[in-house]
């Protein structure tokens, strides 16, 4: 078999490119010609923190309903419009933002995007779908509960962020999603899903210039909202406590964390050079090596400091035999103190700056990494050369940095400890025990 | 599997289909018997290196169940050569992402990184087959490790300790009756003469193969390759598995009872995996039952009866030995696992009655066919394509499957459901929740 004459990597780029649409709707495009598809990511705010007291759970039903019903469509001609073109479509929503996702072939473009203008601009949220919706939701909130590392993140985030929509389920509580209606979610749709407060990012076959003329015509029915509303005050964190939950398994679901640090803080990449050391590094974190490879205490091991826009947490998720549960929650205090007193050494920090720098294109190596990718930069103003300067701002953190980041930003004093175990079996020390790494 | 890896869950679903235009492999068998697959593709920067071994827990035997998976994790602690748990390190340090997992027909280990660096990879593999320490002072924690594994995975998983069962009872003979990760009192019992023995017989060149998809110079890496791979010594073949799954009949029915939330109803039907040509009209079977929210399963069950919270139709045509088309329901809070088992049996005896529509069979069709192109995306979706259709049979196969989906007629599709669907073939599962001890 012959080798043909390929292009070289180099030229393989993103080259984004960005517009502003009448109706205020920022498009981001990245042209990607290789295969005949199109991947569409669109974020819009319209997460759960936007929705009124008592109705939690709205935000993400009306996400969920966007595909059950427009003017022109019910939702079983919505699923075999879909399911007859091999598209993929799905809706997902956070504290933030709700996103809709859709890939589909190059050739089935303009029914796609005539279906997403639909669902954005004229859902009818039928009256019996909403009920299907609500005990689907319901459900599957059931069926979560089987998850302990599920269970442990719901404690951990409502200990952390107390009487904050951060704090809460996105998918609200069986009661909550009970109260929500056809008026509220009309009413939410109507306010919160406009062009002015959504990102469209478009990769695939298609150009910058065809993708904004077809988008002119498909989106002209979706009309400006009102101005965004104002950011929220950050929320305050909740005060350190060991809460257990009790139930019957072989290993302990431990989350152990704070409060960290929202997207656009100074520190943010510090803190994830820092991390990646600590914890997040895989293989590499001093997590991973002493609590899996030294004692074989656990299978997965790892930290992580997670940005939101507004808020941010810090949390070491690990599982261990119930038996050795005090043990691993010890071992990783001591970790974290070690780091705070310590800091890393150079090899750790040259190993760190190493795989995040390396490692970046893998993060955009299909096109719908790089479609969800590119909403994400739009949505935290990064810039869209944000490729191209990553290195350098990773490059420019010092051990120093890595020291102070530690000290201010880990605090081992304001750890929420959530275990979900057999408890007997788990016989989990006082919390000032535990504040004293014993 | 050394560490969570997402990704594969979504890669591996039956629907594994093949190319329009004949796939560009190509292929090379060096002189010791090991045979590379070369696939360029530069549409992003990076490559992946996959060694595949013919050898999983298909290939253990009764009281060693777990021995493969246990030596994948052992292999990462060193060589002469290479330091205890360096490899992940030299990896991530060359900006790449690393990982091995074990299946019952193979063993496989890969990384991902950029086309300068995927030398360090080709390395450190060839390196890993012939000269693994498996020292002792890792084989107890590691020992431990693995039995958290088997904790997180499945203990205090119902779905999957109740898929565990199942397969124990749909296989009498076939090895597919042992789990991956083995029983937990086999993972105690094995020692590290069942490693050193295991891996003496099945690590060879003759006993593997390289799959390399990416960013690459077909000229160049298999210089590269033989290189590395080329100086080691070809093996005795290794004992080929002889045991063959008797005809099953008569139902067969198992439940599970343990803390869940919402019950589980499952059933295995016994098929033949896609070397048989039934497999292209099974494959387009379970679309047509399960795949999207048009399907048969899915509208009637959790659309309009609303008794099942999710429904699931899987043919997994793509394993060496006899294969499984299960199919899967979690019941709706307040509902019987009963009515829903019998929401089944209904349409599974329509369509082994009344043939599908045109328009139904052609639609599954184009939901393969997209599949297909969607698949092509990801560097590291293609090479496993080409590595499990080289598993079964050879990768040449990739290249007749579109084609033998797009054979299928709604006749075929009628016969193999009359042919396989029968309910003396299957296993019947149940998941009992039973009460929570908090």
């Amino acid at each position: 078999m012959g080798v043909t004459v390929i292009p070289s990597s180099s030229e393989a780029r993103l080259s984004p490119r960005r517009s502003i649409l009448q109706n205020g709707l920022r498009v981001v495009t990245s042209e990607q010609k290789a295969l005949p598809m199109v991947t569409f990511n669109l974020l819009i705010e319209a997460g759960s923190r936007f929705e009124p007291e008592g109705r939690e759970g709205l935000a993400n039903i009306t996400a969920r309903l966007l595909t059950y019903g427009t003017k022109t469509r019910t939702a079983l001609q919505i699923s075999e419009a879909l399911d007859f073109l091999g598209a993929t479509l799905s809706t997902g929503c956070g504290e933030e933002a709700a996103s809709v996702s859709m890939t589909l072939l190059k050739k089935d473009l303009d029914a796609g995007l005539q279906l997403l203008a639909e669902i954005l601009s004229a859902s009818t949220f039928p009256v019996e779908e909403i009920e299907r919706q609500k005990q689907s939701v319901i459900a599957s909130i059931r069926a979560r509960e089987e998850e302990p590392g599920h269970v442990a993140n719901l404690k951990f985030i409502e200990a952390l962020f107390p009487k904050s929509p951060y704090g809460r389920p996105v998918e609200g509580t069986a009661e909550s999603v009970k109260r929500v209606d056809r008026p509220g979610l009309l009413e939410f749709y109507q306010k919160y899903y406009r062009p002015n407060h959504a990102i469209l990012t478009i990769v695939g076959d298609v150009s910058h210039q065809d993708i904004i003329e077809r988008l002119g015509q498909a989106f002209r029915p979706w009309e400006k909202g009102g101005a965004s509303v104002a950011p929220p005050a950050p929320p305050a964190p909740g005060a350190p406590t060991v809460i257990k939950v009790s139930r019957d398994l072989t290993q302990a679901n431990i989350i152990l964390g704070h409060e960290g640090v929202p997207r656009a803080h100074p520190d943010y990449y510090a803190i994830q050079v820092m991390n990646y050391i600590l914890g997040s590094g895989g293989f590499s974190s001093r997590l991973m090596e002493s609590i899996r490879n030294q004692r074989g205490l656990a299978y997965s091991v790892y930290s992580a400091f997670e940005p939101e826009k507004y808020a941010g947490s810090f949390a070491v998720s690990m599982q261990t035999k119930n038996e050795s549960a005090s043990e691993a929650i010890r071992v990783a205090i001591e970790e974290i103190r070690k780091i705070r007193e310590q800091g890393a050494t150079e090899e750790e920090l040259k190993a760190a700056k190493d795989y995040l720098i390396g490692s970046f294109p893998l993060r955009l190596d299909t096109n719908r990494k790089v479609a969800a990718f590119l909403s994400q930069v739009e949505f935290f103003g990064l810039g869209l050369d944000y490729p191209e300067r990553y290195p350098d701002i990773v490059r420019a953190v010092s051990r120093e940095d890595v020291l102070r980041v530690a000290k201010r930003y880990l605090q081992p004093e304001k750890l929420i400890v959530v275990v979900v175990a057999d408890q007997k079996k788990a016989g989990l020390k006082t919390p000032l025990d535990m504040d004293k790494g014993l | 599997m050394r560490f969570f890896w997402l990704p594969l869950l979504f890669l591996l679903p039956s629907v594994a289909p093949a190319q329009a235009q004949n796939i560009q492999v190509r292929e090379a068998v060096l002189d010791n018997g090991l045979k590379a697959l070369l696939l360029e593709d530069h549409k992003s920067a990076a490559v992946t290196f996959q060694v595949w071994y013919r050898v999983g827990s298909r290939n253990e035997i009764d009281g060693k169940s777990g021995l493969a998976h246990f030596l994948e994790h052992m292999l990462f602690k060193g060589t002469p050569k290479v330091g205890p748990e360096q490899y992940s390190r030299i990896i991530a340090e060359n900006g790449g992402n690393s990982n091995a997992f074990t299946t019952p027909d193979h063993t496989v280990y890969f990384a991902t990184m950029s086309r300068e660096k995927i030398g360090v990879e080709i390395e450190l593999e060839a390196d890993r087959m012939t000269n693994a320490l498996l020292n002792g002072t890792y084989f107890e924690p590691e020992k431990m490790v693995v039995m958290e594994e088997r904790r997180l995975r499945t203990e205090d998983n119902p779905a999957a300790a109740l898929g565990e069962v199942m397969a124990a009872v749909a296989y009498t003979v076939y090895p597919y009756r042992r789990p991956v990760i083995g029983w937990m009192s086999d993972i105690l019992n094995l020692s590290r003469d069942d490693l050193r023995q295991f891996y003496k017989t099945y690590y060879i060149p003759n006993n593997a193969y390289i799959v390399v998809v990416g960013d690459f110079d077909s000229e160049k890496i298999l210089v590269k390759i033989k290189q590395e791979f080329g100086k080691i010594q070809r093996g005795a073949e290794p004992p080929k598995v002889t045991l063959d799954e008797p005809p099953q009949r008569g139902e067969r029915r198992t439940a599970f009872k343990k803390e869940a939330e919402l019950p589980l109803v499952a059933s295995y039907y016994h098929v033949p995996n896609l070397q048989n040509s039934d497999g292209y009209a099974l494959d387009l079977l379970s679309v047509i039952l399960a795949a999207g929210r048009s399907s048969r399963l899915y509208q009637e069950l959790v659309y309009h009866r609303q008794i099942a919270a999710g429904v699931e139709a899987d043919y997994d045509g793509l394993s060496i030995g006899p294969s499984i088309f299960s199919l899967s329901a979690q019941v709706m809070p307040d509902k019987g696992a009963a009515e829903v088992e019998r929401a089944i049996d209904e349409l599974i005896a329509k369509v082994r009655s009344e043939p599908v529509g045109e328009r139904e069979l052609q639609k599954a069709k184009n939901q393969v066919e997209a599949a297909f192109v969607f698949g092509q995306d990801s560097i590291f979706g293609q090479a496993m394509r080409i590595g499990q259709f080289e598993s079964v049979a050879k990768w040449q196969m990739i290249d007749s499957y579109l084609p033998g989906i797009r054979a299928v007629t709604s006749a075929d599709v009628l016969r193999v459901a009359k042919k396989y669907l029968d309910p003396d073939r299957r296993t019947v599962g149940t998941l009992i929740p039973t009460k929570e001890t908090k």
